[in-house]
């Protein structure tokens, strides 16, 4: 891992520092607009007639805050901590990593203000408005311009291998943004993609799954490769494994995206092709999940007195149980039922909840206590914190798998005289106390992420009040 | 990894893997063609091969050739409306079953207002060919039925049903009722109230620059001889006293109804 020197390095810590915290306040806020809209959809009345809040524009708030701002300043703070510990370097520029923090708020701002708004691209996970899907692209390169320059001007021999899955992100995640971003303004607010129907289709979902693949995954097993191996005071289980994981992955991810798009009027080869390698996936996904979790072989009694290790373990777990459903939901007679239905949601959020949030989680207290050079203000509320995530996390989970798997079958439902048995409304009411279970499985998620907040912030205090002591004779 | 040179002289895996760890730029090139490959693969054809309504702009799609049950090719001017061959020469005069056509000026208007409004989060426009779709939605979907739809609106998901064939389902005055207060309709729907869209005017000047834009896309623009100057000009005029929520139901009633379907005959192939 990192070198041992002879002079120890200073790092440029200030501003991972501060991507930590924003971190920190994101997942409470993303996690929250979650629930919010999680709730309109069991009580419609919550839209409360305002259109600014209406489930149609805040639910692109809820996913651009979990995944841009919760997961990009985990992905940020936790890039240039690794980048720069296991490189036994500064930053090449520590400029630029506060312009990429700025910039990156900025857009976060931007995004909170538009979105409500109405302006919308109309593609998932890409509604922000032209303008500012310019500015995430200046933005995101000075990210990845920083981090690979770090890379290279590292004292250590070679690239440690959470920096390969960091690479990857960023050079896949460029190409996304930009092809799929690839729009005619109509004025500042309204832009109209330049593709349409088929070639719009296959390639916003190429986005879509490898926002998820690279992004949402690539990215976070960067941070499960070195933080599992800290935490635990173990090497990674096997080199080997991690460099066909990096590369297996890296080539086959990008893939998937037709899975999304199978039975439409895409072409079938190309739905069928993406299903095949989806089922494929399942290899690098598994060794890599194995990987993590045998890094503690001969370590797992650590479990039991390490609160931060359990949030990276189960992490690795939910990592197995959403890179297997996944590729099930791919198999086209399984799709055939699970397209359109609230599992795909629940698998989203296997992943989401299960996976990136709780490595992220386990990653942030790690980092929390090395930045600050101190204890956590309480481990018994970190302990807490797992337990009521994975809690909220679960029941978000199973009601949407139980509840997608009846709407399939609702809808595809024959009686004895041939006709359909059910009509579409039935089969929304039958969500209903579903739609419940997931807003009280979320608002257990995020209540776990407020005692986050609340535990960080005492920490820095508490760190802060000590240093303060301990300045005053130094400087008298 | 300890700084022993013992240590880093070792290879633990390949000698072309322990070259790429040691150098940032070999990592930087192979990771950036490893992750180009899929996609190259996957989306560059879809521009070239049939059946993917990738207009030649002359009438021409790539050599789509459906055929009718007798075996005989369906002339593409069938599925998708050639105002140059077709008896119906203008947007107004064109009937349901002429084929594909882009959206008039007030559907225009209407498809902004689905967008802005995230519609597409809970509706999805494209129906799989399944018994339970064709006997609850209708004819499944072609891929000439999206090919003006820039930025697709399939939708991934089915809060609400699926609307690809919505039009001339419902009547208007069913329609103004629902969008504002859908729970009056249908009791257990658990959509947003938009009664605000009947007091919004619709933007004229955004309308008219978004039919300007369609007819400059590189992929499947308008054709000029249907978004002629003179039907861009008259745009301001069809709008006039209009609201967003005439507009909605313009573009609703316009969703399903061009392509006349043969039963029987196969059209993804």
């Amino acid at each position: 891992m990192e070198a041992t020197q002879a002079t120890p390095v200073k790092y440029d810590m200030d501003v991972v520092r501060w991507f930590t915290i924003a971190a920190v306040i994101y997942a409470v806020v993303g996690t929250l607009i979650g629930v919010y809209v999680a709730s309109e959809l069991a009580f419609p009345f919550l839209n409360f007639d305002i259109p600014e809040i209406t489930f149609g524009r805040l639910r692109p708030l809820h996913t651009n805050a979990v995944i841009f701002a919760f997961g990009g300043c985990v992905l940020m703070a936790t890039g240039f901590y690794i980048v720069q510990r296991t490189g036994a370097t500064k930053l090449w520029s520590n400029t630029m990593a506060w312009f990429t923090f700025w910039g990156w708020n900025l857009i976060i701002v931007l995004a909170v203000i538009t979105l409500p708004l109405g302006l919308s691209q109309g593609k998932e996970y890409a509604e922000l408005p032209w303008w500012v899907d310019i500015m995430i692209a200046v933005v995101w390169l000075s990210y990845g311009l920083n981090y690979i320059m770090t890379i290279g001007i590292r004292k250590t021999s070679h690239i440690y291998v959470s920096n390969w899955f960091t690479m990857g992100m960023i050079v896949m995640i460029t190409y996304l943004h930009v092809v799929n971003s690839l729009a005619i303004p109509v004025d500042w607010a309204t832009s109209y993609s330049i593709y349409s129907g088929v070639q719009d289709a296959m390639i916003q979902w190429w986005w879509g799954h490898n926002a998820v693949g690279f992004y949402l995954t690539g990215g976070f097993l960067g941070i499960m490769y070195y933080f599992i191996p800290k935490q635990s005071g173990r090497p990674v289980f096997s080199y080997r494994l991690s460099v066909l994981h990096f590369w297996t992955l890296t080539f086959g991810y990008v893939w998937l995206g037709a899975h999304h798009l199978q039975y439409t009027a895409l072409p079938d080869w190309t739905g069928s092709l993406g299903a095949a390698v989806s089922l494929a996936m399942i290899i690098p996904s598994w060794g890599g999940a194995m990987n993590g979790m045998m890094t503690l072989s001969g370590a797992w009694d650590k479990l039991r007195t390490d609160y931060i290790l359990r949030f990276l373990v189960t992490a690795m777990a939910f990592y197995a149980m959403s890179t297997f459903d996944g590729p099930v939901m791919a198999i086209k007679s399984v799709n055939a039922l699970s397209h359109y239905t609230d599992w795909t949601v629940g698998h989203v959020h296997a992943g989401a909840l299960g996976w990136m949030s709780m490595i992220s989680f386990g990653a942030l207290y790690h980092m929390v206590k090395k930045l600050w050079n101190t204890e956590m203000y309480s481990d018994r509320l970190v302990n807490v914190h797992f337990w009521v995530a994975l809690i909220g996390a679960v029941t978000y989970i199973v009601a949407m798998w139980v509840s997608g798997i009846m709407q399939g079958l609702m809808w595809r439902d024959y009686d004895e005289f041939g006709t359909l048995t059910y009509t579409f409304v039935e089969s929304v009411s039958a969500m209903h106390p579903y739609y419940v279970m997931r807003a009280v499985g979320g608002a257990i998620f995020n209540l776990g992420a407020w005692i986050m907040l609340f535990n960080v912030v005492m920490t820095v205090r508490q760190a802060s009040a000590v240093r303060g002591v301990n300045a005053v004779p130094a400087k008298a | 990894m300890s700084e022993n040179s013992e240590h880093h002289d070792h290879i633990y895996s390949t000698k072309l893997q322990d070259k790429i760890e040691r150098n940032t730029l070999l990592m930087f090139v192979f990771t950036a063609i490893a992750v180009a490959v899929g996609g190259i693969v996957e989306i560059v054809p879809l521009f070239y091969l049939p059946n993917t309504a990738m207009s030649g702009g002359d009438g021409t799609f790539n050599g789509t050739s459906h055929k009718d049950l007798q075996g005989n090719a369906i002339p593409m001017d069938k599925i998708v409306w050639n105002p140059t061959t077709s008896a119906h020469k203008t947007l107004a005069d064109w009937l349901p079953g002429d084929g594909v056509r882009p959206y008039t000026a007030l559907e225009t208007a209407g498809r902004y207002v689905y967008i802005r409004e995230g519609c597409f989060l809970c509706h999805s426009q494209m129906i799989r060919p399944f018994r339970d779709e064709k006997d609850r939605y209708g004819h499944y979907s072609i891929a000439e039925e999206s090919m003006y739809d820039h930025t697709y609106q399939w939708g991934s998901k089915r809060t609400g049903p699926d609307i690809a064939r919505l039009g001339g389902k419902y009547s208007d005055e069913w329609h103004r009722k629902h969008l504002k207060y859908p729970r009056d309709v249908v009791p257990e729907s658990v959509m947003p109230n938009f009664f605000f869209l009947d007091k919004a005017p619709v933007d004229a000047e955004k309308t008219r620059k978004t039919l300007e834009v369609m007819t400059k896309m590189p992929f499947n623009p308008v054709p000029k001889t249907i978004y002629t100057d003179a039907y861009i000009a008259g745009a301001a005029e069809e709008l006039k006293g209009k609201t967003e929520m005439d507009a909605v139901i313009a573009y609703l009633q316009s969703l399903g109804n061009h392509v006349k379907f043969e039963e029987g005959v196969n059209y993804r192939d």
